[in-house]
């Protein structure tokens, strides 16, 4: 689970990191007073107006202003709240910019990337630093990999003065500010592991001209497993950065991601799930969504996966595919047959059943009357979807 | 021969007593397997699975009464890391892990644990371990597969029954089939049950099934070019997926380097893995590699 960067640097606030602090505001009208308040608690003429959405790149897209007076933070806001903001993580579509975090602005010397993250071909963590703050990382790894340090983590001795030590002497840090920065780091630390998150990113960390070191943003993701240990993270979930279909989905335990294709899909298990996708693919056609119904497909769950599905206008054609093991095939055609009989059938559906009662399943299918097309395997199945999709 | 399990494989259940214990319990004693006890903290004393099975507070005691060597866990992700732990430290040489959500901060620390005591762990995540006709350990269709010499290792579930389908259908029967779980730490390695299969007399060839995130597979894949006398038909789910997205298993994500599927599948190729790009290919590419 994602957060804004001001959730994420009130969490490192709480573990004794110093930030670039500020106030964020989701109505225009409380932009002039915000900024004010800026000014004055932070004594600073100039702020800095921050579009708060869960995508990176925001700077270049233009959501994150240095305003330099009054005026132009207002007008900042103006143009901010309610934009919708195109980053390279957003996709072209963009994402509507609903709040906005108006913060002091700081004299930056230097700027330091830092993160931890698992490394899972370790089975540690992995706490990287980088003296090239504030661009992506993934380019530094690219161009120039020896300007990052690595430190690993034992999991089971935690992160000790050394590691840190390490991280902070490998960005040529001296002085208060080297000893600062151990000490952040040691946070940091603290902060991933006390959260759960699967990733705390500091990028950038900087050291200001009158050689402090502060978090100039976050971003943290949590582990979504761990949620339930954590009612105060689950609370920052924004539910308007998230693909409302996709929400919809799992109030019925249904695991679905939305793409851009016109096959709709449902398949038990995650692995033929995307499996099936990619047949489809195969066969000429493009997958509309990923929808792993689960082990237990009852009619239940075939009834609001065929709503989920549908919901989607670009959906020409439906594939189901289940590989029967615990789950009966026989009770999942019977399932079909009371979504279509329920919701009618807008677009063709093909249907592989295979495993447990499959032939019982085929012959309740044939005689049910109903225009759903039968399909032997998987390559059989993802040629007729795509077909019926074309067709329709 | 086979692998990690036979039919002298000595079973404890943790978490019999809750519904998927129970239900899965009854199915694994139909197939075969040896369940000689169950643990459910406080319900010792009791009897599980229609009276047929003797419950125990902890996986210690059960294990001193019935010298089991191997448990497979059914108990809430909140618990699961510590039900691994507790059959390590019982000495369970053998633990299966079906559990799903299991938090990553509570693995990373169970694995380091059961590392240093050298206890095998399957999952968790994943479907369980079935050796033909002799034992299954966790959620797996036993009658979909045969009898016969391919050994089966995947991440995933029902795709390892597809697998397993077309196998049969173009005659070829298992030796075990193991999925080995779809989280990002997960016990038992590709390299490992690859390991295993290269030594098992009985495995003449192995299917190899993966998907998107981690580097899991291209270790796996590198592995076999310098060891692996043994034909293995590989075949990665997640051709379509779109990055950065978390596609149903936690460990499935796209998050950059080599883990796409077109990365793998040619980091496969290059290192002779028959790569089936259609996962409908799977049972004839066996075949195939099998008489070249």
């Amino acid at each position: 689970m994602k957060i804004h960067e001001y959730q994420g640097k009130e969490i490192l606030k709480s573990y004794g990191i110093p930030i670039q602090d500020g106030y964020v505001i989701d109505n225009i009208e409380d932009a002039q007073l915000t900024i004010n308040k800026v000014q004055k608690e932070f004594d600073t003429e100039a702020v800095v107006v921050k579009a708060q959405i869960h995508a990176g790149g925001r700077g270049k897209g233009g959501g994150v202003k240095f305003s330099p007076s009054t005026e132009s933070a207002l007008e900042n806001c103006n143009n901010m709240v309610g934009m919708n903001l195109i980053t390279h993580q957003t996709g072209p579509e963009g994402q509507k910019v609903r709040k906005v975090y108006i913060t002091e602005a700081l004299d930056i010397k230097k700027e330091f990337y830092c993160a931890i993250t698992l490394d899972r071909a370790r089975s540690k963590d992995v706490f990287m630093v980088s003296s090239e703050g504030g661009v992506e990382i993934e380019e530094v790894a690219k161009e120039m990999p020896e300007k990052i340090i690595k430190t690993w983590i034992d999991p089971l001795v935690g992160m000790k003065s050394f590691h840190a030590q390490k991280l902070a002497l490998g960005l040529g840090l001296a002085g208060e500010a080297y000893k600062e920065t151990v000490k952040v780091f040691i946070k940091m630390y603290k902060c991933y592991m006390g959260t759960d998150a699967s990733i705390v990113e500091i990028n950038p960390l900087i050291l200001t001209t009158d050689e402090k070191i502060v978090a100039l943003d976050a971003k943290f993701n949590f582990d979504g497993n761990a949620l339930f240990r954590h009612n105060d993270i689950a609370e920052l979930r924004d539910v308007h950065e998230e693909n409302p279909t996709e929400i919809e989905a799992s109030k019925f335990n249904l695991n679905y991601i939305k793409l851009d294709g016109n096959v709709g899909c449902m398949v038990n298990g995650a692995g033929l799930a995307m499996a099936t996708m990619d047949i489809i693919k195969l066969a000429g056609g493009d997958p509309a969504n990923f929808l792993d119904v689960g082990g237990a497909a009852s009619a239940e769950t075939v009834k609001n996966g065929f709503k989920i599905i549908l919901s989607d206008d670009h959906v020409k054609a439906i594939l189901i595919n289940i590989f029967g093991g615990i789950v009966r095939c026989d009770r999942v055609a019977n399932g079909v047959i009371d979504a279509v009989e329920e919701l009618g059938l807008k677009v063709p559906v093909v249907v592989r059943l295979e495993g447990t009662n499959s032939q019982e399943a085929k012959k309740i299918l044939s005689e049910s009357g109903l225009d759903i097309i039968p399909a032997n395997d998987m390559k059989d199945a993802a040629k007729k979807v795509v077909d019926a999709a074309i067709n329709n | 021969m086979s692998i990690l399990v036979n039919k002298n494989s000595k079973v404890i259940v943790q978490g019999i007593t809750g519904s998927e214990g129970t239900f899965h319990s009854k199915q694994m004693i139909e197939y075969g397997t040896k369940i000689v006890a169950g643990v459910t903290p406080g319900k010792g004393g009791l009897d599980a699975v229609d009276g047929k099975i003797p419950v125990f507070n902890s996986v210690e005691e059960a294990k001193i009464e019935t010298s089991a060597n191997v448990s497979i866990i059914f108990v809430p992700p909140p618990f699961a890391a510590d039900a691994i732990i507790e059959a390590s430290e019982a000495n369970i040489e053998l633990v299966v892990c079906i559990t799903e959500g299991v938090p990553v901060h509570d693995m990373l620390k169970a694995k380091r644990i059961i590392d240093q005591k050298g206890t095998r762990l399957i999952g968790p995540n994943c479907p369980g371990i079935i050796t033909v006709d002799e034992c299954k350990l966790g959620i797996m269709p036993g009658f979909i597969c045969e009898k016969g010499k391919i050994g089966v290792l995947s991440k995933s579930g029902t795709l390892t029954y597809e697998a397993i389908g077309q196998l049969v259908n173009a005659g070829l029967g298992q030796t075990t089939a193991i999925g080995i779980g779809g989280d990002p730490i997960i016990g038992t390695t590709m390299i490992e049950v690859l390991e295993l299969f290269e030594k098992d007399n009985e495995t003449d060839g192995v299917v190899l099934i993966g998907e998107i995130g981690g580097q899991m597979e291209n270790e796996a894949a590198r592995w076999v070019k310098e060891n692996m006398s043994k034909p293995v038909v590989g075949f990665i789910a997640g051709q379509t997926a779109p990055p950065g997205r978390r596609m149903g298993h936690a460990g499935a994500i796209v998050s950059g380097g080599n883990d796409t599927a077109e990365a793998k599948m040619q980091i496969m190729t290059d290192c002779g893995i028959s790569v089936c790009e259609s996962v409908a290919d799977i049972g004839n590419n066996m075949k195939k590699a099998l008489t070249q």
